[in-house]
């Protein structure tokens, strides 16, 4: 290119300097070259993470905009390289979190002829993107980056493509950096009804039993510290969803910590009994929900949410909302009365007394041990991300979260792998901060390699293995609901995870003896040398609970191991 | 089922005239097992712009849904349920029938009752353009078909609503 006129790919870095980009995930190949000559040729500052496999750069790049609240992008080449990021997007979008994804293509003039690595990833990932760019002119880079952040980041978050095909990454773009937006059917409304919030206020006026269920709407809207104020000084009851963990302080005298299928009792027992439910930023998920015609079905339901399609699609509000979650609990605030709660709260107290959270210190190491040890070790103040399965249900119960962004978790989508790539992503956004994954032996494997990542970067993390040789979660069912059939559940061959850890240059832990897991713990977080992993051989065949059969009423909530053989479940996985 | 059937509904998108537009909003439809029976597309005054018009099938109670999904798209400026109300609602068919000399003149008269257009002549064929109501067509349709019925091509509906109310 001659010297003023910038190629696409560097018009391309420069734009996402200017969005505030401060990492970016991926991987390279032949049809992004250009664009990572761009990050050379264009000086930029933005760093550039080099992983191990596609997957685990939006993995990464998700772990990131968990952990900090900014989005990141993730950058690979054509073909199989843009479509191992797929579940990676699909994560993100699930779980409504913003995520920037640019795919080299192969060369315009040979898009639909099956070039080598060309795949139609633009029409492969419209299911799971909120919207997605194929580049049809280098000019429209600086326009469609632009589009592309907004998007991502505002009203219901997430991911967005940009696929660009090799042409026009190395072609000339005189467009102004700065291009104006074109969106005319994009629109993100935050102001809020004040008529509503006065009728929602007349509710809660009246209500005996209140509950606010808050879920990831709330935090993704920074609305954690007015949704304190709006607990106490009205004094009600807080349930969080699973990604809603820190959005109100776990260990406030208000929380009654996760509710669904492996809440804890008191949160669900509150959900039957409440008369008023005050959702803000949950989508009802099947996993809280359990039946849903018998959901809360005696109780007023309030509905807030910013994404309209919401309401309605899983229970029917007698309110509903549409609107941003902390402006409305704000102008909330204002007009809610201090209630009289003493009696339902006392209610509430009896359950917690009568159901906690619970496991047994004696007999083999149990995975609750390891969790609650490692939270009482770290003073709750750990950013924790996990994997999916049984270890994260019990990280969800007995790791308490007082604080947003400190829980990484795949929620809607329950993608196994995501624990040691999401904890990377937050240790590069994080990296003064405590960085733990848990994850089970079966996720782990999934995306173990990106241990290399890990330790070149030295990231301060702490991989907690948490090893039962099962599928864990999948094995709980089958001996509850399946006669205790085993299939396909041994994870029979399992490496050595302390070598295996060691062969990439991270220090190794292992962990077998409950009298032995403060120790090793502190071991563990005294090191900072870099990466360390604790392989904790836990027993084998332990279950979660409490637990609501899938598609069960909350009423039918298992809360200790059933003594009588179970129907099969009637709902969803 | 024909296509004024009762469970049948018809909706108006705006929406911008980009690449993928129309296969993001068939895949709303695609997912949620509703089967698009006749979709129209065509510029709008404003050439950033197309209108659609989709009939479709499927749990009512699903509509709302697929409504809210297709104004959340990026590039959908509005979508509008258009079944209940008294807007406009004009279909375009195209039949060709086998018909010699002698049931020429019955043809005719039906088609004459009908509004129809006779396009095409021959010896032994003619098609006649019928331009209404979709219900018009799928009587048309039922009176010609005491002739063969070689083929029958419709345009899917259009719609757009009264006076200053916007489609």
């Amino acid at each position: 290119m001659s010297n003023n006129v910038l190629e696409g790919g560097q018009a391309l870095i420069k734009c996402l300097e200017n969005e505030g980009v401060e990492y970016i995930f991926g991987y390279s190949g032949g049809a992004a070259i250009p664009i990572f000559d761009a990050l050379i040729t264009t000086e930029t500052k933005i760093k550039f993470v080099l992983v191990r496999h596609e997957q685990g750069a939006a993995h990464m790049a998700d772990g990131y905009a968990r952990a900090t609240g900014k989005p990141a992008v993730v950058l690979v080449t054509s073909g199989p390289g843009a479509t191992n990021t797929l579940t990676g997007i699909m994560t993100a979008h699930m779980d409504s979190v913003p995520m920037i994804v640019l795919s080299g293509q192969s060369v315009s003039w040979m898009l639909g002829k099956d070039a080598f690595q060309e795949a139609d990833i633009f029409g492969i990932t419209m299911p799971v993107v909120k919207h997605s760019y194929l580049v049809k002119e280098s000019n429209d880079i600086p326009r469609i980056v632009r589009e592309a952040f907004h998007i991502s980041t505002t009203g219901r978050p997430g991911p967005v493509l940009i696929d660009i095909p090799k042409d026009l990454s190395a072609g000339p773009c005189t467009a102004d950096l700065h291009a104006e937006m074109d969106l005319p059917g994009y629109k993100v409304d935050l102001s809020v009804d004040n008529d509503k919030v006065l009728e929602i206020a007349e509710a809660l006026a009246k209500s005996k039993r209140p509950l606010i269920l808050a879920g990831h709407g709330a935090m993704i809207s920074g609305a954690d510290p007015s949704l304190k104020a709006l607990a106490e000084k009205a004094q009600i009851p807080v349930t969080t969803t699973l990604l809603g963990k820190g959005v109100f302080p776990e260990t406030h005298d208000l929380s009654l910590g996760m509710l669904g299928m492996h809440g804890t009792a008191y949160a669900n027992k509150a959900i039957c009994e409440c008369d008023l439910l005050l959702n803000i930023g949950s989508r009802f998920d099947d996993r809280i929900l359990g039946k849903p015609t018998e959901f809360c079905k005696d109780a007023t339901i309030v509905h807030i949410d910013i994404d309209a399609a919401e309401i309605g699609k899983m229970i029917q509000p007698q309110i509903a909302c549409i609107a941003d979650a902390k402006t409305t609990i704000d102008e909330l605030i204002k007009h809610v009365p201090v209630l009289d709660t003493k009696v339902w709260r006392k209610t509430l107290d009896g359950y917690k007394t009568k159901y906690p959270l619970k496991f047994k210190r004696q007999g083999g190491l149990k995975m609750q041990h390891i969790i609650d040890e490692f939270y009482k070790l770290t003073d709750g103040k750990a950013c924790v991300a996990t994997d999916v399965g049984q270890h994260q249900m019990w990280a969800a119960q007995f790791y308490k979260n007082d604080n947003r962004y400190n829980w990484l978790s795949s929620g809607g989508a329950g993608t196994m792998g995501v624990g040691l790539p999401y904890i990377i992503g937050a240790a590069f956004g994080r990296p003064n901060d405590i960085n733990v994954c848990f994850v089970g032996d079966g996720g782990f494997q999934m995306t173990f390699f990106e241990m290399a990542t890990a330790a070149l970067h030295k990231l301060p993390i702490k991989i907690v293995v948490l090893n039962n040789h099962y599928l864990g979660m999948v094995r709980q069912w089958q001996e509850l609901f399946y006669e205790d059939r085993k299939s396909g559940v041994d994870l029979e061959g399992n490496p050595d995870f302390v070598k295996l850890a060691e062969s990439f240059g991270i220090k190794g832990f292992n962990l077998r003896r409950p009298g032995d897991v403060k120790r090793v713990l502190q071991n563990a977080l005294d090191y900072n040398e870099g990466p360390c992993l604790i392989n904790c051989e836990v027993e084998k065949t332990d279950n979660v609970f409490p637990m609501i059969p899938a598609g069960a009423a909350i009423e039918e909530m298992l809360i200790e191991p059933p003594t009588i053989k179970l129907d099969k479940p009637t709902g969803s996985t | 089922m024909s296509i004024s059937d009762k469970a049948m509904h018809t909706l108006s998108i705006y929406v911008s005239n980009k690449p993928g537009a129309l296969a993001r909003i068939a895949q709303v439809f695609a997912r949620r097992g509703f089967n698009i029976e006749s979709l129209v597309v065509s510029p709008a005054v404003d050439g950033h712009f197309s209108r659609m018009t989709i009939s479709c099938s499927g749990d009512p109670t699903g509509l709302d849904q697929i409504i809210k999904q297709l104004s959340k798209l990026i590039d959908v400026l509005h979508c509008i349920d258009h079944t209940y109300d008294s807007s406009v609602v004009k279909e375009m068919g195209l039949v060709k029938i086998s018909v010699d000399s002698e049931g020429r003149s019955e043809a005719l008269q039906i088609a004459e009752h009908y509004g129809c257009k006779t396009v095409d002549l021959t010896p032994d064929s003619m098609i006649l353009q019928v331009v209404g109501n979709p219900s018009k067509i799928d009587a048309l349709e039922e009176m010609i078909s005491k002739f063969k019925i070689i083929e029958l091509v419709r345009t899917g509906k259009v719609v757009m609503s009264r006076g200053q109310e916007i489609t």
